[in-house]
C-alpha cells in the first residue's frame, strides 16, 4: 500500500449514551437511539438543521429481528431528506462506524455529521441469532465465550501468564465501571478472590470475567476545523482525530495467530504511523479497548504495542492499567461493564473523546491528552481504532 | 456540503455474475464472486494486492443468519489483512463509503462488491416485510408486491401514470407485445407479473481509482463527478408516494444544480434502479428525465434483479457507457428500502471535472 494522506482535519464534538442495562422495556429501539443522539446533539451544541449526514451502525439484524432497521427508524434518527449510511462490521461496527463518519468529514463532503450505533439485545436473542448454521464452517455452539475460550487457553499456555490476571481485569474494570454512571455492571466490592471463586462458564473464563448483554446506544457528533473551531472559541475542548484504521482478515487460515492476529498488528502499526506516535505506552493517556473477556486485555496490550510480546499479563499484574497506572486501560469500566454490541465499539470511541476533551466526568483520567478508541469482531479478524488528541495534529 | 470531494474518483472496472434464478452456490457469494474479482482485476490490470481499500454490500436476513460477509471475505483471499468495511445495504452504498476513502486521500484504489441469494428464501415475502415496522407493521405481513401496488395504485388514482404507460415500460424491458401484457391477470392488483421484479440470484463488483491512478489503469476513466444519497421518511402515509423528493434532492446536489430540479445537461443514459414499471416513470417525472435519454438501456430489475447488488450493476452499467465511449455523461440510480425510500445519485463522465 502507498503511503496516504490522512484527508482534511475531523474532530469529535460532542458524544452522548444511554443508560445501559439488560432490558430497556420503556423504550423502542427508536426511542433509545434517540437519547444518545438527543444527548450528544446537546454535548455538541448544535442543532439538526446542521447535521449534514447520519451514520449509523449496529451488529446483525438477526439480533433485533428487524431488517435493516435504519430504514423503519429513519425519522426518529433525523435523517429523512439526508444521506443515511448503514456500517455493520460485526463486533468492530461501532467502532468503524465512527471511522466511515470520520472520512465523511476528512472528504470535504460534509461538515457535521451524526453517528450513533445501538442494540437492544433485549428485544431478541442474540444467541439464536449467532447459532445458525453456516455452511462448511465450524459452528460456534456455544456463543462467543465458547469461541474465545481456546484463544485465551492458547495465550495462558504460551505466556506462562498465572491465572489471577484474568481476575485482575474484571475486578479493575467493574470498579471502573462503578463509578461511571452509564454503566450496566456495578461491582465496587468485586475482589479477585470473589473472581476465582465464581462459576466457570467455558474454561478458563469465568462467569465474572465475561461481559453482560446490554440494551443501549450512543452517538458522536464529528465535525470538519470550521466546526471544531467554532467549538473550541466557546472553551470548550474537542477531540482532534489524530488517526484512524480498519483492518481485516480471515476467520480461518494457516498459520493464523488467534491470540495475536495480524490484523490487529497491521492496524496498531497504521494507526501509530498515522498519528506520529513511536511509543504508543509512553504518549498515549487514556486506552479504551475493546475487552469483552477480561483476558482480552492483556492480549489486545501485545497486540497494540503496548507491550511486548508475551508481556501483556505482566503489564495488567503490575497495575499499570489502573486508574492510577501509567496506562489507564478502560476507565470507563468497558465492554466488561457494558456491552450492548453494536454500541460496545462506538463507546470505547466515545469514551476516548471524553477523555481528552475533559469531559469523562468522574472516571475522566487527569490531564489525558491523548487516547485510543479500540474495537474488534467476528472470530478476532475485524479491528477498527482511532487515536483522538485534545489538540489539532502538527 | 459540496457534491464532489477536493479529489477526483473514477471506476474504472466492473463485472457482474450471471444473473440466474437460482444458484447452487453458498449464500455467502463467494462462488459468484470470485469469477467476477478475476473479470475486475483483468480489466484494470491490477491485483489483490494493489487495492488500497475493500467495501461490500449484502443483507443478512436474505443470506438467513448473522454475519454473512464475514465469510465473503474468503473471496478475497485477504491475507496479508486488509483496510476493509460492510454496510448493510446495497453495494451501491459501499461505492459511496469507497468513494469517500478515496476522496480522504486515505485510498487510491477500492474494490467494492455486493451480493445477494434471493433464492434461498423460501418466502422472500416475509424476510421483505421484516424491513418494516416491527411494531406496528411488520406483523401484519404484506407482501412485497402488494406494498409496491399501493404506490403504483397511488400514482394512477392520481393520473401521473397508467396501466398502459407502466406496460409500456414492461414492453420496453422485455420486447413483449404491450397489448398482449395488459391482458395477463394481476399478481398485486393494479400490478401484473411483467410489472414486478424476478427473483435473482446474483453478484456484483467495481473497481474505483483516484484521478491519477485511474488514467495509469485504463484509457477513459468514468469520472464520478456527482454523487450524493437522500433518505426519505419510512411512513408510507407520510410520504406522496406519487413523488420522491430524495431522488430528486439527491440529484440536484450530485448535478450541481443551482435550481431546485436537477441538471441533467448532457446526460444521454440513465440507468435506474427501478425493480417495478411505475417506478420508472415516477423517477422519471421526479428527476425531470427527458425522451432524449436512454432509461435503463441494460434492462434493469425488470430483467434481472440481483439484491443487494443490484444499484451497484446500475452505476457499472452506466460507468460501461462511459468508459467504452457510448455517452460521455451518465446517470445512475440506487435504491433501497421499500417504495423508493433511499435514493443514491451518481453521475459519471468521460472528461475530468
Amino acid at each position: 500500500m502507498s503511503a496516504h494522506s490522512p484527508g482534511l482535519p475531523a474532530a469529535v464534538l460532542g458524544t452522548g449514551q444511554t443508560h445501559h442495562v439488560a432490558r430497556r422495556t420503556d423504550v423502542s429501539m427508536s426511542g433509545l437511539c434517540r437519547e444518545a443522539i438527543d444527548a450528544a446533539m446537546a454535548d455538541a451544541g448544535v442543532g439538526w438543521d446542521e447535521i449534514d449526514a447520519v451514520v449509523v451502525g449496529k451488529a446483525p439484524d438477526l439480533f433485533e429481528g428487524v431488517m435493516m432497521p435504519e430504514l423503519m427508524m429513519a425519522d426518529a434518527l433525523g435523517a429523512v431528506g439526508k444521506p443515511l449510511l448503514r456500517v455493520h462490521t460485526a463486533g468492530s461496527v461501532g467502532g468503524s462506524t465512527a471511522v466511515v463518519a470520520a472520512s465523511h468529514i476528512q472528504s470535504g463532503r460534509y461538515r457535521r455529521v451524526l453517528a450513533v450505533a445501538w442494540e437492544k439485545q433485549s428485544e431478541s436473542n442474540a444467541m439464536w441469532a449467532l447459532s445458525l448454521p453456516v455452511p462448511f464452517t465450524a459452528p460456534v455452539g456455544a456463543g462467543a465465550g465458547g469461541y474465545f475460550a481456546p484463544h485465551v487457553r492458547s495465550y495462558i499456555r504460551t505466556t506462562g501468564a498465572p491465572e489471577h490476571v484474568g481476575a485482575m481485569v474484571a475486578v479493575k474494570d467493574r470498579l471502573n465501571g462503578s463509578i461511571n454512571p452509564h454503566a450496566h455492571l456495578k461491582q465496587p466490592d468485586l475482589t479477585v478472590d470473589k473472581v476465582l471463586q465464581g462459576q466457570m462458564l467455558w474454561d478458563p473464563i469465568r462467569f465474572d470475567e465475561t461481559c453482560p448483554s446490554s440494551d443501549g446506544a450512543c452517538a458522536i457528533i464529528l465535525g470538519d476545523a470550521a466546526a471544531a473551531e467554532e467549538v473550541e472559541s466557546t472553551g470548550r475542548r474537542v477531540a482532534w482525530v489524530h488517526a484512524t484504521a480498519l483492518r481485516t482478515e480471515p476467520g480461518t487460515f494457516a498459520g493464523r495467530d488467534y491470540a495475536n492476529p495480524q490484523a490487529s498488528r497491521d492496524a496498531a502499526a497504521a494507526l501509530w504511523a498515522e498519528a506520529g506516535i513511536t511509543d504508543p505506552a509512553e504518549e498515549i493517556d487514556a486506552a479504551e479497548i475493546y475487552v469483552p473477556f477480561s483476558w482480552f486485555e492483556p492480549m489486545w496490550l501485545e497486540s497494540l504495542g503496548f507491550a511486548a510480546p508475551g508481556e501483556g499479563w505482566r503489564m495488567t499484574e503490575s497495575g499499570a492499567t489502573a486508574r492510577d497506572g501509567s496506562l489507564p486501560v478502560n476507565p470507563s469500566g468497558g465492554v466488561m461493564c457494558s456491552n450492548p454490541i453494536g454500541a460496545s465499539g462506538m463507546l470505547r470511541f466515545a469514551e476516548a473523546a471524553r477523555q481528552v476533551m475533559g469531559r469523562a466526568e468522574e472516571h475522566q483520567i487527569p490531564g489525558a491528552r491523548k487516547a485510543l478508541g479500540h474495537a474488534y469482531g467476528g472470530g478476532s479478524q475485524f479491528f477498527s481504532m482511532w487515536v483522538v488528541g485534545s489538540e489539532r495534529r502538527r | 456540503m459540496t457534491p464532489t470531494a477536493p479529489r477526483d474518483v473514477a471506476v474504472v472496472g466492473f463485472a457482474h455474475a450471471r444473473h440466474t434464478e437460482s444458484t447452487f452456490g453458498t449464500t455467502n457469494g463467494v462462488e459468484m464472486l470470485a469469477p467476477v474479482f478475476a473479470e475486475c482485476y483483468r480489466q484494470t490490470g491490477l491485483d489483490r494486492t494493489d487495492i488500497d481499500f475493500w467495501c461490500s454490500g449484502s443483507c443478512d436476513y436474505l443470506a438467513g443468519r448473522a454475519f454473512s460477509f464475514i465469510s465473503a471475505v474468503d473471496t478475497i483471499g485477504a491475507v496479508p489483512p486488509i483496510s476493509e468495511s460492510h454496510v448493510e445495504m446495497d453495494a451501491a452504498w459501499a461505492f459511496f463509503e469507497a468513494y469517500l476513502k478515496i476522496a480522504t486521500g486515505q485510498a487510491d484504489t477500492a474494490l467494492v462488491y455486493g451480493f445477494g441469494k434471493a433464492s434461498a428464501s423460501t418466502d422472500l415475502d416475509s424476510a421483505m416485510a421484516l424491513q418494516l415496522d416491527p411494531y406496528t407493521v411488520a406483523p401484519l405481513w404484506p407482501g412485497r408486491h402488494h406494498i409496491a401496488a399501493l404506490q403504483a395504485r397511488a400514482g394512477i388514482d392520481a393520473g401521473t401514470w397508467s396501466e398502459g404507460a407502466m406496460a409500456s415500460v414492461a414492453a420496453r424491458a422485455t420486447g413483449r407485445d404491450e397489448r398482449e401484457l395488459l391482458a395477463e391477470p394481476y399478481v398485486a392488483d393494479p400490478l401484473r407479473r411483467h410489472d414486478c421484479p424476478p427473483v435473482t440470484d446474483g453478484a456484483g463488483a467495481i473497481i474505483l481509482a483516484s484521478g491519477d491512478r485511474a488514467r495509469e489503469l485504463v484509457d477513459t476513466p468514468a469520472y464520478v463527478t456527482g454523487i450524493e444519497h437522500i433518505a426519505d421518511s419510512a411512513e408510507f402515509g407520510a410520504r406522496d408516494l406519487t413523488d420522491s423528493p430524495s431522488a430528486r434532492a439527491a440529484a440536484v446536489r450530485a448535478t450541481r444544480s443551482s435550481g431546485d430540479r436537477p441538471d441533467l445537461g448532457g446526460v444521454t443514459v440513465a440507468e435506474l434502479h427501478t425493480q417495478y414499471t411505475h417506478q420508472e416513470l415516477l423517477l422519471r417525472s421526479a428527476l425531470g428525465i427527458g425522451d432524449h435519454v436512454a432509461v435503463t438501456p441494460s434492462g434493469g430489475s425488470l430483467l434481472a434483479d440481483p439484491l443487494f447488488s443490484a444499484g451497484l450493476e446500475r452505476i457499472g452499467y452506466a460507468a460501461n457507457d462511459v468508459m467504452e465511449g457510448r455517452t460521455e455523461r451518465a446517470l445512475a440510480h440506487a435504491t433501497s428500502g421499500h417504495l423508493l425510500q433511499q435514493n443514491l445519485i451518481c453521475l459519471l463522465e468521460g472528461r475530468p471535472a
